[in-house]
């Protein structure tokens, strides 16, 4: 992803002129206060609607005709979203399944992705005996199993307690680091942003706009040490300061 | 539907990611035995109350016939009894056959578009609120013959709760599922086959079980309102012949059958939900706690 720019605003202004580029392989979160339009902008890029103007440039040419490059991005949403009469496998083969991959071309990749997940042993499980946690795992297996280039969360950890939280965070930095994907992570967490992301987008309400765009350069690596770390809290300060700006100004703005 | 279900689990598994709920059956041998021992039992006892109250009292059997006699008509009137319960099984089978087909296809076309739905529902509405009871004798006037006819009675009538079930299940599709699709761009078609269909089943094995016991009510009840005779006549027939010559024992012998059918039908369609449910569905799965 080298250029992707958009420029939009919608009938109740979730968004207003809003631009971003995103780089290829950066871990990027949108942080903002809720009803900030940071899901809204995250599903126009993932073509769940379109934007009312503006548009968002992809830098490949193997465009769709829904205007998304075809097989690219995978979608983690806020709840697991899995369908309650598939298995676990069956869950994850979904996407390739609408592709036309057959079940046997399908299985080493749909394996080598729940494994890397940690649920190789859950295959036949279905998503009504998995904890919480484990069915957030099979969703981010099922995003991940098309090798996408890009890598859409919608606050996917928002309902899951702490500790399961922390643990898919070190697992989703752990899938970030070993494929290189680029991922764009909503959250309105400040810790979370800041433990994950390599760069953390503020976005203000009313209108949903970018507020400060902080790049995040450390060389420290992000494991149990790092949550608590003098340069982590520096950084959730900074960013906690700048998310209040942004609520501000979106109060005042009201 | 999902995220009410799941709930409950991940709160009860907060933070033990890596584990499984182990589903095991609480009942006990001694509780399973006894959950068919009583019922089996309490029918025993109502018809052995019958079987005395018939002879202690000497109730004469124009009046009432005792168990035995009862038996002993479904022995020796099997002869007539059987052509009959088939006729009154294929026309049920048929009428519910249909109705699910129609049902479920008339579904599908009804949720692609409000345009459609707008314009097919008042039909389906009007069919199913007119008593079939007073529409039964126009339609042996139209119907080329009494089977059809009553084979069309039926199926009106166990059609709508499938038409309206399954309407229902393929429009509360989970909106985040339908999402999903989108962004994988699935077609219409793959999201019907692997979305919407399965989504529904919930709802269509409730149509189902109901299609299942109003299909043998409607093919008596038509048979009643239509009448026929000879030998396309089915078990209604059998039951107001009887009447009518006061053979009571047969009359009790082919409400007997008429009765077996139903328990049969409601036992397989209980089957073929459960058999379609028990892995995922709420309704098919044991509370876990």
């Amino acid at each position: 992803m080298r250029h992707v720019s958009k420029l939009f605003s919608n009938g109740t202004l979730a968004l207003k002129d809003m631009s971003l580029d995103v780089h290829r392989g950066e871990f990027l979160s949108l942080l903002g206060p809720s009803g900030c339009g940071k899901s809204t902008a995250l599903r126009i890029i993932a073509g769940l609607g379109a934007p009312s103007s503006g548009t968002i440039d992809w830098p490949s040419s193997q465009i769709s005709k829904k205007g998304l490059p075809e097989g690219d991005v995978g979608f983690v949403f806020q709840e697991p979203t899995l369908m309650p009469w598939q298995t676990v496998w069956g869950n994850v083969y979904l996407p390739l399944r609408l592709r036309g991959v057959s079940k046997r071309d399908a299985d080493p990749a749909i394996m080598d992705v729940l494994g890397s997940v940690g649920l190789a042993d859950f295959t036949k499980s279905y998503p009504r005996e998995l904890s919480g946690g484990m069915k957030m795992r099979v969703s981010i297996a099922r995003a991940l199993v098309t090798k996408p280039k890009l890598l859409l969360m919608d606050e996917p950890f928002a309902a899951l307690d702490e500790i399961t939280r922390q643990k898919l965070n070190d697992d989703v930095l752990r899938l970030w680091r070993e494929t290189g994907i680029t991922v764009i992570f909503v959250t309105h967490s400040v810790f979370e942003s800041a433990f994950l992301s390599n760069r953390i987008v503020v976005m203000r309400a009313r209108p949903g706009q970018v507020y400060a765009d902080l790049p995040l350069i450390t060389s420290a690596v992000r494991d149990e040490n790092y949550r608590t770390s003098e340069e982590y809290r520096a950084t959730t300060d900074t960013v906690s300061r700048a998310l209040q700006e942004a609520i501000m100004r979106g109060a005042q703005a009201k | 539907m999902t995220d009410a279900a799941s709930l409950p689990n991940s709160n009860a598994e907060a933070g033990t990611d890596s584990q499984v709920i182990v589903v095991t059956s609480r009942s006990s041998v001694s509780e399973r035995v006894l959950s068919v021992v009583i019922p089996v039992f309490m029918v025993l006892l109502a018809i052995a109350a019958w079987q005395a109250h018939i002879m202690i009292n000497q109730v004469p059997r124009y009046i009432m016939p005792a168990p035995l006699d009862v038996v002993n008509a479904l022995w020796t009137d099997w002869g007539t009894l059987s052509p009959s319960l088939l006729v009154t099984l294929r026309i049920t089978l048929m009428a519910l056959g249909l109705a699910l087909l129609g049902g479920v296809g008339l579904a599908i076309i009804l949720v692609q578009s409000r345009w459609i739905e707008l314009a097919l529902f008042p039909f389906a509405v009007i069919l199913q609120v007119t008593p079939m009871i007073a529409i039964a004798p126009l339609l042996i006037i139209y119907m080329p013959d009494t089977q059809s006819a009553l084979l069309t009675c039926a199926f009106v009538v166990a059609f709508f709760p499938i038409l309206s079930n399954m309407v229902a299940g393929l429009k509360s599709v989970d909106h985040n599922l339908l999402n999903l699709f989108e962004l994988y761009g699935a077609s219409r078609w793959q999201t019907l086959i692997h979305l919407k269909l399965p989504s529904s089943l919930p709802y269509f094995a409730a149509g189902l079980r109901i299609g299942g016991g109003l299909s043998l009510i409607a093919a008596v009840v038509a048979e009643f309102a239509a009448g026929s005779a000879g030998k396309g006549s089915g078990l209604a027939f059998r039951l107001l012949e009887s009447g009518y010559r006061l053979n009571y024992p047969r009359l009790y012998a082919a409400l007997l059958l008429l009765m077996a059918t139903g328990v049969v039908i409601f036992a397989l369609t209980s089957l073929i939900s459960w058999a379609m449910l028990h892995r995922w569905h709420e309704s098919a799965l044991k509370r876990e706690n």
